[in-house]
């Protein structure tokens, strides 16, 4: 049945799932803009944050919030590590050779979570805070589905706020430009370059927790598909372009969520596949993305 | 100085720099000038720390600069002005130069740099707001040097600033080459031109497929016959 209260869950579950790909977008990008590395492991990332996430509030007691602050650092830590020892060494090398050790990261980790965690999913329960549901504006909504999209936003002004107004988000963009000619104004750009792996990791993380948080689960492979379709919203947006990975998640959520809602059940389980046809579409049209520029020349 | 003992620089198999050798004294404008592919960026690259030599020393006030960083060579005062601008096309005009500033400390000085590169460049100061990549060539080049200037340099490399520029720009750029010096910066200029690079500079070396061919004072160059037939025209 398609009533306007239908409509209008549909549309909170489209917010709620772009949000979260914007989130995985935007780390891809960050790192995709300054090193050209498509990170296989940044899925992966969102894993951990989630199981993180998950023991601080079953092992620790913490408030959620809590959890999820905590699950943004130790994995942020965790990106800078990873960066530090096995991307840094490579750099200079073939762009290919970071993406197969990010490949080999990704197998890392989900072999040693399923090894050490196990593969058996986890439930993830929220406080009843979160569950309740609140009728408002003659919708009716659970907390945390508010929560994602408020929390997501959050993240993404500021985000947007510190590489617009700071010197390091400066230096930010400007290593995405031209990582030699940064060094030559000063600044140390592996600094530069660790801080971007701890903003997306970080916010990995928080789309993990986000994602578990909503779907009540966890397992070795929850950031798998998730990081996958992010992926598709960054090339969508144009890869290596921060406001193009927020409007490539938005859409990819809003285009998923309404093709499962409007379709028949026999087409709709086409689901992810309906998503890489649109990648298709989009690069056909615009083979740089929406938002991306044109490949400027890195000598 | 700077001091630079018997460089070799290679690109993969390419050996590009073959044993160079030259001195910069404090407050000289030194040019190095040769045809194309002689070696001249490369050796701009190399005291930047972009590129490492193979073999050779340089030496900055007594240091030792084969083995920093590029951006603690930078820190020491030795700023490098790329070969074609190299301005971050998508960055403001006004983040171009905030950048360039942003290693250093002492904040009252930056803030007067600012005022001084719009002093020099006031186009600079009209179009602060705007992509760097929407200047044209000339004031994609002034801000170029602005970024140098914001950089505090105490060595400015200059790697041909008057490439691909109206008559008009490079006399203004060449007016504020002059005038840096004046302000007690010591100058290293890579020019094509090196009818005006021989006007300007106190010494110069000429560079040939990799090495130091003659070097010497400016005026007495600029009168060598075998200089003259390569590089002057006749
Ligand atoms: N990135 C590079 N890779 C390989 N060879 C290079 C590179 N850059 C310059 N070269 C070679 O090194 C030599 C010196 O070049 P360069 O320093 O750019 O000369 P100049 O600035 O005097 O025109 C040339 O033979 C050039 O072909
Ligand atoms: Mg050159």
């Amino acid at each position: 049945m398609v009533t306007p209260s239908y409509i209008a869950q549909q549309l909170i579950n489209a917010l709620n799932i772009g949000s979260i790909y914007a989130l995985v977008a935007i780390g891809l990008t960050v790192v995709y803009g300054i090193l050209r590395l498509i990170n296989f492991a940044h899925g992966d990332m969102m894993t951990i944050g989630a199981y993180v996430a998950l023991t601080a509030v079953t092992a620790l007691a913490m408030p959620a919030v809590a959890a999820l602050l905590v699950a943004m650092l130790v994995v942020s830590a965790l990106g800078v590590l990873i960066e530090r020892l096995a991307y840094r060494p490579l750099r200079g090398a073939p762009e290919v050779a970071m993406l197969i050790t990010s490949l080999a990261i990704s197998s890392l980790i989900e072999n040693g979570a399923t090894m050490t965690l196990t593969a058996q999913p986890r439930p993830v329960r929220l406080a009843a805070e979160l569950t309740q549901r609140v009728n408002a504006l003659g919708l009716s909504f659970a907390v945390m589905d508010v929560l994602i999209i408020v929390l997501a936003v959050g993240l993404m002004i500021a985000l947007t706020l510190f590489v617009r107004r700071t010197t390091l988000g400066i230096a930010m963009r400007a290593c995405s430009e031209n990582v030699r000619i940064t060094q030559l104004m000063g600044i140390n750009v592996n600094r530069v370059i660790a801080v971007a792996f701890a903003i997306s990791a970080g916010l990995a993380a928080a789309a993990g927790v986000l994602w578990t948080g909503k779907f009540g689960i966890v397992d070795p492979f929850t950031g798998f598909l998730p990081g996958l379709k992010a992926f598709v919203a960054a090339v969508i947006g144009g890869i290596g372009n921060i406001p193009g990975a927020m409007l490539g998640g938005y859409l990819l959520g809003f285009a998923e969520v309404f093709f499962v809602a409007f379709m028949p059940p026999e087409v709709s389980g086409y689901r992810d596949a309906f998503v890489f046809v649109l990648l298709l579409v989009v690069l056909l049209v615009r083979p740089t993305g929406l938002l991306g520029a044109h490949e400027v020349n890195r000598a | 100085m700077l001091s630079v003992q018997n460089l070799h620089v290679y690109y993969g198999h390419i050996h590009a720099l073959k044993g160079i050798s030259l001195e910069i004294n404090a407050g000289e404008i030194v040019a190095l000038i040769g045809s194309n592919g002689a070696g001249k960026t490369t050796t701009l690259a190399t005291l930047s720390g972009l590129l490492r030599p193979r073999e050779g020393h340089i030496h900055f006030e007594g240091r030792d600069l084969t083995r920093l960083p590029v951006y603690q060579i930078v820190q020491l005062g030795i700023v490098h002005c790329p070969e074609g601008r190299q301005v971050f096309t998508r960055l403001s005009v006004t983040e171009n130069l905030r950048l360039a500033a942003s290693h250093r400390t002492d904040h009252t000085n930056v803030a007067r740099d600012l005022e001084h590169v719009h002093h020099l460049f006031p186009i600079l100061a009209k179009r602060r707001n705007q992509p760097a990549g929407t200047l044209s060539g000339g004031e994609q080049q002034m801000l170029a040097i602005g970024r140098a200037i914001m950089s505090r340099p105490r060595l400015l490399l200059l790697d041909e600033p008057s490439l691909g520029l109206a008559p008009m720009i490079v006399e203004m750029i060449f007016g504020v080459i002059a005038s840096l010096r004046r302000d007690g910066v010591t100058i290293l200029l890579v020019e094509q031109n090196a009818y005006r690079a021989l006007q300007l500079a106190d010494r110069a070396y000429v560079m040939e497929t990799g090495h130091i061919k003659a070097s010497g004072p400016s005026r007495a160059l600029a009168d060598d016959p075998a200089v003259k037939a390569a590089y002057l025209g006749g």
